[in-house]
């Protein structure tokens, strides 16, 4: 799809000052360090972790952090360090997948209920307002319900969860950019709700909805996190983060490093996203226009 | 014998010294108004007087606020709260606001008497609806179960005087108790200080903007200008023979009624905001007969008697005001 | 006024409610395979299975079948548990009662602890414990529960001692589940009171009360506190959601009975109409309590009154 000139002017001067300017804390840096490095190790997982997540070694089964296992083995003997690294490729990657499927949903939603309105927008918004007040878990859970455990339903579940938040947002932004005059003379000039909605509106709109998905990608983690650990999730042996402190849980007692590096990889990882999201809302100065969801 | 004795009381809050040279003293029975326009200091005298100005990130740095021959700005904070709505009473400015709103009428007043005067809550509801009644609340008990958002302004202030009063004070400080109520109330409320003086004895300190108040009720006055006070002495010598530019030409803008075909004065110039105290007198820029020493040196307010007035030219025969 | 308002919303909650229960119902649907096989035991005989269709009517048109299970419902019947081969409603009422002790004193726990740090971080304008405030707050946000829970499992049960590491018995089982639902929410709350104690406190009649010679311990607890009180309800009624996901995550940890657990074994276990009258259940209590929340807001902003949507 071609990026208009004005829609890509937007968003490269988003890009450049927000990002820019959310670097340029100390906050900011460090966070937004960390979950750069994060991305490099999920991408590079395979050459950087120093075993295979898969490798079995019975004989070394919960072993304390040592050399060469520096966070220990796990039930099955596999090397701690390794999992938690994959796991972080499974975590990243579903909830980046499914945040960016709820984003594209949410806002294509948002955006025909904010600008059409009416019955359309009357419909859409008591739907989402549902399921916006329950709480992600359940969404997630009666998803899981009707798909079954998997690495699938568990992205689904987790684009659902946080549709309403995208569509309430997107809708928020799009009702108060209606208004604006610009867009009545557009409207006045003749041009077509497809292309007021694309070249005008969705720019402008884009902003916070961006920053709020970043700030979802960590909800997603978490959720993923939650239903990997009660067996919902990436089944075995693929790692994730969540299903690492489920199994760990019998070894609660012998070996807790199975379960508090995951936990502290998602802790960290959670708190980087929020600090960062919160130096992003503080750059690009837009806290008022995230009360529309 | 006087029952509040204010000597040079000079206020700052960080750097900023919005109050200094204030002096004046009320005795019981005795009505004493400090007057001047917005800004002048007069809600901070208050403020002072009652020790509250830690409230708002104020100090007091110079002078003595003597009260019933205890000096008030030595004493520490317990004891000051024992005095605060047990012998001062304090009425506010903005009767919409003064009262807690998630409460009933009734435990707001009979709060005082409970701190105060060690009653019961029976007692102290008893001694509620007695005051209420004295300020002419019709149906005290009924008013008692209300909440204020149920209330006129008028009806509200009378309820704060009623606060100030429960605890039989010496000394009730009313800052600019009618400002913001109906013209027909105001009236009403003055009165009703009036009254109250009178009955009880009472040493009432009076903040107005309003001239002519102070002429109809007051025994003394200081006029206010700038954080200073800049003249003091009996309302009737003050008015007949004002000393100070700044009074002379407040008098002179009381409209005198329709027959007057003289224009209405003014004064010239603005009120200097805190941060802008002009140096030397604050009066001086606007002064008619400001000369080079008035930029310079603030004059004291030189108390003679029972008057004083803190201008370097006080004793000249009257001037023109600008 | 409020009360238009009320059944406003309660007139609303007509349409959700019927939308959430045909999606609830439409489960057994949409899984794959044939749903009646899904409301079956494995290795049930033709018998079990004809006497089922019989039973609620699995062989009537879907539109019908809806019907009668909402019908069912109505009278107490929510069917039979695959797994336990015990009625729906007996699973359930035997659960409920721990869901809502946990789920009631996790929420006074917020409410008390949270108004607690509020109003100490209200009150000491210390820029240290500022930081510390919200650094507990960030972290209570966005930890996950149940690594929370295995953490005060493994700190306080295995290594001091001091608490069951699970089950249901007696009051000490109920501190760490309770503990880890309401940490969230405690940060949660602790900001609330912190805002609408400083909001109160600059208003006017906070001059008057230090006028009276109240001291700033009854100012604070007599009349502002009651200011943060219902601000702090709005927004854990609101966010009742959230209670309710921790319960269920607790329960599942600290093996403890309740809707939530039972709601996950019977998912993990396919035993659907269990998972069916759990999600009923949760899906109502988010309801009611968002719309306690919503009027409770209403109350306090007059501006919500009047907005129709």
């Amino acid at each position: 799809m071609k990026v208009s000139g004005m829609a890509a002017r937007s968003l490269d001067a988003f890009a450049r000052m927000s990002i820019g300017r959310a670097f340029a804390s100390g906050v900011g840096m460090v966070a937004g360090g960390f979950l750069v490095l994060l991305v490099l190790v999920a991408v590079f997982a395979p050459w950087i972790a120093p075993f295979d997540y898969a490798d079995q070694n019975l004989m070394n089964a919960n072993a304390a952090p040592a050399w060469p296992h520096l966070l220990g083995t796990d039930e099955f003997g596999r090397d701690v360090l390794s999992r938690v690294i994959y796991g972080a490729r499974t975590s990243l990657s579903v909830s980046a997948t499914a945040i960016g499927i709820s984003m594209a949903a949410g806002m294509t939603l948002g955006a025909a209920a904010g600008y059409f309105g009416g019955m359309f927008e009357r419909v859409v918004m008591t739907v989402v307002d549902l399921t916006w007040s329950f709480p992600d878990i359940l969404l997630a859970l009666i998803f899981v319900a009707i798909l079954g455990p998997g690495l699938t339903s568990t992205t689904f579940a987790i684009a659902i969860a946080y549709l309403a938040q995208f569509t309430r947002l997107t809708r928020a932004q799009i009702v108060r950019l209606k208004r604006e005059t610009f867009i009545e003379a557009t409207i006045n000039l003749g041009a077509k709700p497809s292309h007021i909605l694309l070249k005008h509106l969705m720019p402008n709109a884009i902003a916070p909805v961006i920053v709020v998905g970043i700030l979802a990608i960590g909800d997603g983690i978490v959720l993923e996190a939650t239903l990997g650990f009660f067996g919902l999730g990436a089944q075995p042996p693929t790692p994730s983060w969540g299903a690492m402190m489920s199994s760990g849980t019998a070894q609660l007692f012998l070996s807790p490093w199975v379960i508090i590096f995951p936990g502290v990889a998602v802790a960290v990882t959670v708190i980087a996203v929020n600090l960062f999201g919160d130096e992003l809302i503080r750059a690009l100065d837009i806290r008022d226009r995230l009360r529309g969801a | 014998m006087n029952m509040l004795n204010v000597h040079n009381l000079g206020v700052a809050f960080g750097a900023v010294q919005p109050l200094s040279g204030v002096s004046f003293s009320v005795g019981k029975g005795e009505t004493l108004g400090i007057v001047g326009e917005s800004g002048s200091g007069k809600s901070l005298t208050a403020m002072s007087v009652m020790g509250l100005l830690p409230l708002i990130g104020g100090r007091i740095t110079a002078g003595t606020v003597e009260f019933d021959g205890q000096d008030l700005t030595k004493l520490p904070e317990r004891a000051y709260r024992k005095l605060r709505g047990g012998r001062i009473g304090l009425i506010t400015q903005n009767p919409m606001t003064s009262l807690d709103p998630l409460k009933k009428i009734g435990p707001q007043v009979d709060d005082v008497a409970i701190l105060h005067l060690g009653m019961t809550a029976t007692q102290a509801r008893a001694r509620t609806e007695e005051i209420l009644g004295t300020l002419r609340i019709p149906e005290p008990a009924l008013i008692c179960e209300r909440y204020p958002h149920q209330m006129s302004g008028g009806m509200k202030q009378r309820i704060v005087i009623a606060m100030a009063l429960a605890a039989d004070p010496d000394v009730l400080i009313a800052d600019e108790p009618t400002t913001a109520l109906d013209v027909t109330v105001q009236a009403q409320i003055i009165r009703l200080l009036d009254d109250l003086v009178k009955q009880r004895n009472l040493a009432l300190v009076l903040i107005t903007h309003d001239m002519s108040v102070v002429a109809q009720t007051c025994d003394k006055v200081v006029v206010m200008y700038a954080g200073r006070a800049v003249e003091y002495g009996p309302v009737g010598a003050i008015f007949e023979h004002p000393r100070h530019p700044y009074t002379q030409a407040l008098i002179a803008c009381i409209p005198r009624g329709l027959a007057d075909t003289a224009r209405l004065s003014g004064i010239a110039g603005t009120v200097p905001t805190v941060m802008n105290y002009p140096k030397g007198c604050p009066f001086h820029p606007r002064c008619a007969r400001a000369e080079p020493i008035c930029a310079t040196d603030p004059p004291e307010l030189s108390i003679n008697g029972d008057t004083g007035a803190a201008c370097h030219f006080a004793e000249m025969p009257h001037a023109q005001p600008a | 006024m409020i009360l238009r308002y009320t059944l406003q919303r309660l007139m609303m909650l007509i349409p959700v409610s019927f939308a959430i229960s045909v999606v609830i119902f439409m489960i057994v649907y949409l899984l794959p395979g044939d749903p009646i096989d899904n409301l079956l035991r494995v290795g049930s005989s033709a018998e079990d299975r004809a006497a089922l269709i019989a039973r609620y009517g699995l062989d009537r048109p879907l539109l019908v079948q809806y019907f009668v299970w909402v019908g069912n419902m109505f009278q107490g019947e929510f069917g039979e548990a695959i797994v336990l081969r015990r009625p729906v409603a007996d699973l359930v009422v035997q659960n409920l009662p721990y869901s809502l002790t946990l789920g009631g004193l996790a929420f006074l726990f917020s409410s008390i602890v949270g108004m607690a740090l509020g109003a100490i971080s209200a009150v000491v304008r210390n820029p240290v414990l500022d930081r510390f405030v919200r650094g507990f707050i960030l972290l209570g946000s966005t930890v996950p529960g149940f690594w929370l829970a295995l953490l005060l499992i493994l700190f306080f049960s295995v290594n001091l001692g001091w608490f069951p590491v699970s089950g249901a018995g007696g009051w000490k089982a109920l501190v760490l589940p309770v503990l880890t639902i309401g940490f969230g929410g405690v940060a949660l709350v602790a900001r609330v009171t912190r805002v609408a104690l400083l909001d109160a406190g600059r208003e006017d009649f906070v001059t008057l009360l230090h006028a009276k010679g109240l001291s700033s311990g009854t100012i604070l607890f007599r009349h502002l506190m009651p200011h943060a009180l219902l601000p702090v309800v709005t927004i854990l009624a609101l966010r009742i959601g959230w209670i309710l996901g921790g319960a269920v995550t607790v329960e599942f940890v600290f093996g403890r009975p309740g809707l939530g657990s039972l709601l996950i074994r019977s998912l993990g276990q396919r035993d659907y109409p269990v998972v069916q009258a759990c999600l009923l259940m949760l899906a109502l209590a988010v309801m009611l309590g968002t719309l306690i929340g919503d009027v409770a807001q209403a109350s306090m902003d007059p501006r919500i009154r009047e907005k129709k949507s």
